[in-house]
């Protein structure tokens, strides 16, 4: 019984103590935006490799997702006579919850695994110490510009996410199933509100991509300096990533359109 | 022991009473050393000593839970980060794995603490990085990637960046570990070299005997957390104590004994005392 109590403390206690690093880590992110700013061709080169070297993978596989949207969305609505709906459905559901969602999902396993284990090797062969040694911060020189990055590029993949995700559903709804291409468009523009569905969509990957790019930072600067520690980090990106994402999306979902 | 320093001006760095832990680990426990300035001193000890953690204090990486290091006679520990940074501006560190950044050339290496700490014109930049490169012997290899580079091309490198900044103080950690004849030949000139042409003040914390007295003018051996002695290198070879000649002399038993601490060996070996099951039952529950 002693034991089990001293071992619940000791792993509450290490939890804890975890979390505030993390919270250290983000105030210094966080008020590392000026000097992130001031230098922004650091900022753009993370941009380049966090955010265009993802942007195949997000576009690809939203291309996929709209078209399994539209040959499901269309077996369950022809039942009832309603594929008229089908471009609402294919747009609301991706500009509402896929497309933040998948891109955020994507963006934490080709770009948040890599940054964990950028910054952790970075921290296992001394980098990170030899520039403290040479009195630069590797919080302003390497976090930060990541983290930003990370920031910035996630609502524009959650978008092209989205966009292809419609171009994919058009291509099997209209030319495939033969649903009318006026139709199509007309339903999904007249029901789409831009501020209610598209904004919120967009709030919900400004979250995502901050929750996820501070994992993924924090675990790979935080991370055993071993290579069996940097492979634990980036696993553990993916996984808190995707719980965080999934509960945050439910959490975001609830207050956005809840009617409560 | 240890011989006294008159002139107090002559010293650089000054670590007092100084104890530190690792978690309940006492890795130095009260110890006192004086580094003198323009002179090369090594810190020599067997691996697991602390020798790369004494130069993580004095470059104020870590902070010690008792005592106090100084430099240039400021309390290193008590200093603000602003004020932490400006002094690390005047010291250089050599890591054991160069720690040089893998991402960039072996120009922009050199060029990086230069274009982090000054506003120097690209021309002057690039005059200063050949500089330090061609002082290292490696101006014809500032194309090459960090991973191009041999064990000791990387050092010397990290070595032309280390003085990139004209530093007063120079800290090597281990520079000579892992290198072939030839390689280690070339840090140890280097380092003699250096120190007397750019007037630094050296440290090398290593366990390389000859190297290390071949250019060193001081030299503390330090074991189990406590300075075991200090001299010129022909003061340690002559000192009567029993550690301090197995440890010069590389003999495999004596007061350092060759066993890790452990039980009888009739007993181990048939068993007797029964420990091992339960240990590995216990070890398996965990």
């Amino acid at each position: 019984m002693i034991n089990l109590l001293q071992t619940l403390g000791h792993s509450v206690f290490s939890r804890l103590s975890t979390l505030g690093r993390a919270s250290s880590l983000l105030m210094s992110l966080l008020s590392a935006i000026a000097s992130v700013l001031y230098r922004f061709r650091l900022l753009l080169v993370q941009m380049y490799s966090v955010g265009v070297l993802t942007f195949l993978i997000v576009v690809v596989s939203g291309f996929f997702i709209g078209m399994v949207l539209a040959l499901q969305g269309y077996t369950t609505l022809s039942d009832f006579g309603a594929e008229s709906a089908l471009g609402q459905m294919v747009g609301t559901s991706l500009v509402r919850e896929l497309g933040p969602v998948m891109a955020a999902l994507l963006f934490a396993g080709r770009a948040g695994s890599a940054l964990t284990a950028e910054i952790g090797l970075m921290k296992a062969t001394e980098q990170l110490s030899g520039m403290e040694m040479m009195a630069v911060d590797p919080i302003k020189r390497i976090i930060a510009p990541r983290f930003w990055a990370g920031f910035f590029s996630m609502p524009i993949l959650a978008l092209l996410l989205s966009a292809a995700g419609i171009i994919g559903g058009y291509l099997v709804a209209v030319e495939m199933l033969g649903v009318d291409n006026g139709i199509f468009w007309s339903r999904m523009q007249s029901t789409i509100d831009f501020k209610i569905d598209i904004m919120n969509g967009i709030i919900k990957s400004i979250v995502f991509g901050f929750v996820v790019t501070w994992i993924a930072v924090f675990e790979g600067y935080d991370a055993i300096p071993t290579s069996e520690g940097v492979g634990r980090a980036t696993t553990r990106t993916v996984v808190y990533s995707a719980f965080a994402i999934l509960g945050l999306d439910f959490a975001l979902t609830a207050l956005m359109f809840g009617d409560f | 022991m240890s011989e006294t320093i008159n002139n107090p001006a002559d010293v650089i760095i000054s670590v007092k009473d100084l104890s530190f832990y690792r978690g309940s680990r006492k890795i130095f426990d009260n110890i006192n050393l004086q580094i003198r300035r323009g002179r090369i001193t090594a810190i020599m000890g067997p691996s697991g000593t602390g020798k790369t953690t004494l130069l993580k204090l004095i470059g104020g990486q870590l902070r010690p839970q008792q005592g106090q290091v100084k430099v240039n006679d400021l309390i290193v520990d008590k200093l603000s980060r602003k004020q932490l940074f400006n002094l690390r501006k005047r010291m250089g560190m050599l890591f054991q794995s160069g720690a040089l950044l893998t991402d960039l050339t072996v120009y922009e290496n050199v060029a990086f603490p230069m274009r982090e700490h000054t506003r120097l014109p690209e021309t002057m930049i690039r005059s200063l990085v050949l500089m330090k490169l061609d002082a290292v012997g490696l101006r014809g290899a500032r194309k090459l990637m960090p991973s191009e580079l041999s064990g000791g091309m990387a050092r010397r490198v990290a070595l032309a960046r280390a003085i990139a900044l004209d530093p007063e103080i120079m800290m090597y950690d281990e520079p000579f570990a892992g290198q072939d004849p030839l390689s280690m030949g070339v840090l140890v000139k280097l380092i003699h070299i250096l120190n007397n042409a750019l007037d630094l003040t050296s440290i090398i914390v290593t366990h390389d005997i000859k190297e290390a007295f071949s250019i060193a003018d001081d030299v503390y051996l330090i074991s189990e957390g406590k300075v075991i002695e200090h001299g010129t290198p022909q003061q340690i070879q002559q000192s009567s104590s029993e550690w301090v000649q197995q440890f010069v002399n590389g003999h495999y038993d004596g007061p350092v004994p060759f066993h890790y601490p452990a039980p009888g060996y009739r007993n181990d070996l048939f068993n007797l005392a029964g420990s091992e099951q339960s240990q590995s039952k216990r070890h398996n529950q965990q």
